[in-house]
């Protein structure tokens, strides 16, 4: 078998649930002719016809809302931001009603409300945010971020069979950068499991979306003087594990945390307030966050990759703790 | 005004056909070749202090208000000296000296915005008025008919001036609308909704003019919908193949150019010695702004930093 995309990985996750399940349908603009922006969808429209890849006007609440509808009538809808920045939009939609209806009378909104995110690519600062953070502090929702092929895959599949509203961010920069061979046989990537990228013992670094690729990557730097970084990718943000982060926190007493999103109220704060609290006697350092700074995403690129992680900002920051 | 339209085509294509394709600009990049009437038209008469809130295919009012080619193409490419200083790109781009409302990605945004410039107009009795710029495929948006509402309830004088080039990226206007017309939504608001040949640029001036003394008048709002073609794909990576080839033909036989040219040389307005001249002066002017704009520099990366709240 060849490899798949992480891009290709997700349209398979897609279809593979069309096939089984008739309630599933995708909605979104220009996801059935065009076969959608970033080509997710390319190829659903010929195979599902019009009445399950549905091309909407440009009304990103009034997708969700209508895939809200449908869901709580037993359908289980799959709606395309275009780009997840323009989720913004939808953000009452998704944030009162959809989060909530369970809580209040005990509807289930099963929808995923899906797009591409991050940077890295000079869209901008309306076609490059990490909006997750909006949907992790609103209870009801599930959010997830797939770094590799493997996961997409089979956390959309997840997502989509989940009873639950999810928020599926993916990652532009990765669509058709990551590749890998992919199982022929049905598999799914249960929410809220985060994976050890790469077992160290050392400082552990706890990341997800795009930054594990340059966690592995600093860590690979690393390795030739001697410091060994554990890479734990959180897939999943809400819920998340806090299991494998604080097992492995209490293995290598040290600890980044990365992520691409903007520093104040990122999810780094989150995690660092749970290391503290259940695992601070086990910390042989300072917690140490590398975030994206206070500001929107900048265009020119001089200024986008200063606003990005790097790996070098992963290999300063895993030195100092190391000699901490 | 024929001056605007061949300005503003020249520099376009050299963003889209050249500087794109060459990687000197890189992420998106969306021109509004064939839909130049609508922007030229629609700001000819206005005067300096009546804002305009742009959309994605209004280059030329940067250049009527006076930007230069040179901060425009800086702008494209990312460098200090363009209008938002390498923060934002492309056409993502606005100055409130020269009274230009940045363009806001999140389409339709800007009717509502367009609604609280006019308003505050009217509160302190200035004679301004705001011409909004936007699209068939924005009028969808929730903000779109929020906006339009709240400004006809407040009196707000706005013009909204639609670009109906009947493609919202790869969706025809028949998928987003179950109305004929744009501007058959603007009675449910309360305003007048006037339809014109978006690629006849008199017919355009016209009609907006009829609308921005309406709203100087303290008529309130109105809304024009310029009937156009977007003759390129949504933008430079798009080839546009889900386009019949037919449209294309059709609308290219009514390019607003070619259009204004034979209408000015029938009427003895324009002889081919001054289209001669115009042609070359705009080909080096866009020359001159590319040479020096690839000169300009890159913002730092630590400039990154700086701007997110007053700073004085
Ligand atoms: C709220 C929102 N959703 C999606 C997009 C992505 N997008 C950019 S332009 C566009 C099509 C716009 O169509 P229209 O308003 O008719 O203008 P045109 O591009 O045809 O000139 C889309 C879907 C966006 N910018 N904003």
């Amino acid at each position: 078998m060849g490899l798949t995309t992480y891009v290709e990985a997700i349209r398979e996750g897609i279809r593979e649930e069309m096939s089984t399940d008739e309630r599933v349908f995708v909605l979104g603009e220009d996801v059935a002719v065009y076969g959608g922006a970033f080509k997710v969808t390319a190829g659903m429209l010929e195979e599902f016809g019009e009445n399950r890849v549905i091309d909407t006007p440009i009304s990103e609440s009034g997708i969700v809302a209508t895939a809200i509808g449908a869901a709580m009538m037993g359908m289980r809808p799959v709606a395309e931001m275009q780009f997840a920045d323009f989720i913004s939009c939808a953000f009452d939609q998704i944030t009162n009603f959809a989060a909530k209806c369970r809580y209040r009378w005990g509807a289930g909104v099963p929808i995923v409300v899906r797009g591409p995110s991050g940077g890295g690519i000079h869209g901008g600062p309306f076609h490059s945010q990490n909006p997750e953070m909006y949907f992790v502090h609103t209870p009801g929702l599930k959010v997830v971020c797939p770094a590799t092929a493997y996961d997409a895959k089979g956390l959309i599949k997840a997502a989509i069979r989940d009873p639950d509203p999810v928020i599926f961010f993916e990652h532009k920069f990765l669509y058709r950068r990551v590749k890998e061979e992919l199982p022929g046989a049905d598999y799914v990537v249960p929410l809220g499991e985060a994976e050890v990228r790469r077992a160290g013992s050392d400082i552990s670094v706890i990341t997800y979306g795009a930054m594990v690729f340059r966690a592995l990557d600093a860590a690979k730097e690393l390795e030739r003087e001697g410091i060994d970084l554990e890479v734990i990718d959180l897939r999943s943000l809400l819920p998340w594990d806090r299991h494998t982060v604080l097992e492995s926190v209490k293995k290598t007493n040290k600890v980044i945390l990365l992520h691409e999103a903007t520093r104040t109220g990122g999810f780094a704060g989150e995690l660092a307030a749970v290391i503290a609290e259940e695992a601070f006697e086990h910390l042989d350092g300072p917690i140490r966050r590398i975030t994206a700074p206070d500001t929107p995403v900048p265009y020119s690129p001089p200024m986008e990759e200063f606003f990005l992680p790097q790996v070098s900002d992963v290999v300063r920051v895993a030195r100092e703790l190391n000699d901490y | 005004m024929l001056y605007y339209m061949k300005l503003t085509r020249e520099l376009e294509d050299r963003i889209e056909r050249k500087l794109y394709r060459q990687g000197k600009i890189l992420g998106g990049v969306y021109v509004g070749r064939g839909q130049e009437a609508i922007t030229v038209g629609a700001c000819m008469d206005l005067d300096g202090n009546d804002a305009i809130c742009v959309s994605h295919r209004d280059m030329a009012a940067f250049l009527m208000r006076g930007v230069t080619p040179r901060q425009i193409l800086a702008q494209y490419m990312g460098r200090k000296t363009g209008l938002t200083r390498g923060k934002d790109g492309n056409m993502h781009m606005g100055s409130l000296d020269h009274n230009l409302i940045a363009f806001i990605s999140m389409l339709g945004d800007s009717i509502p915005i367009a609604a609280g410039v006019g308003l505050s107009y009217r509160l302190r009795g200035m004679k301004q008025v705001t011409v909004c710029f936007f699209g068939d495929g924005a009028s969808s948006r929730g903000d779109w008919h929020e906006g339009l509402n709240m400004a006809s309830v407040l009196k707000c004088p706005v013009v909204y001036v639609c670009n109906n080039n009947q493609y919202a990226y790869s969706t025809p206007l028949e998928q987003q609308m179950a109305v004929e017309n744009v501007a058959d939504r603007a009675s449910a608001y309360g305003m007048p909704g006037d339809i014109v040949d978006g690629n006849d640029v008199v017919a355009v001036w016209q009609a907006v003019n009829r609308a921005v003394e309406r709203a100087r008048g303290g008529g309130g709002p109105s809304m024009v919908e310029c009937k156009s073609f977007r003759m390129t794909g949504h933008s430079a990576h798009d080839d546009a193949r889900y386009v019949p080839k037919e449209l294309f033909e059709y609308w290219e036989k009514r390019d607003p150019i070619t259009r204004l040219e034979t209408s000015m040389r029938d009427l003895g307005d324009l002889t081919e010695n001054k289209l001669a001249e115009m042609n070359g002066r705009v080909v080096a002017e866009v020359d001159e702004a590319v040479e020096l704009a690839d000169n300009d520099p890159y913002p730092d990366p630590e400039d990154c930093l700086t701007g997110v709240y007053f700073e004085g």
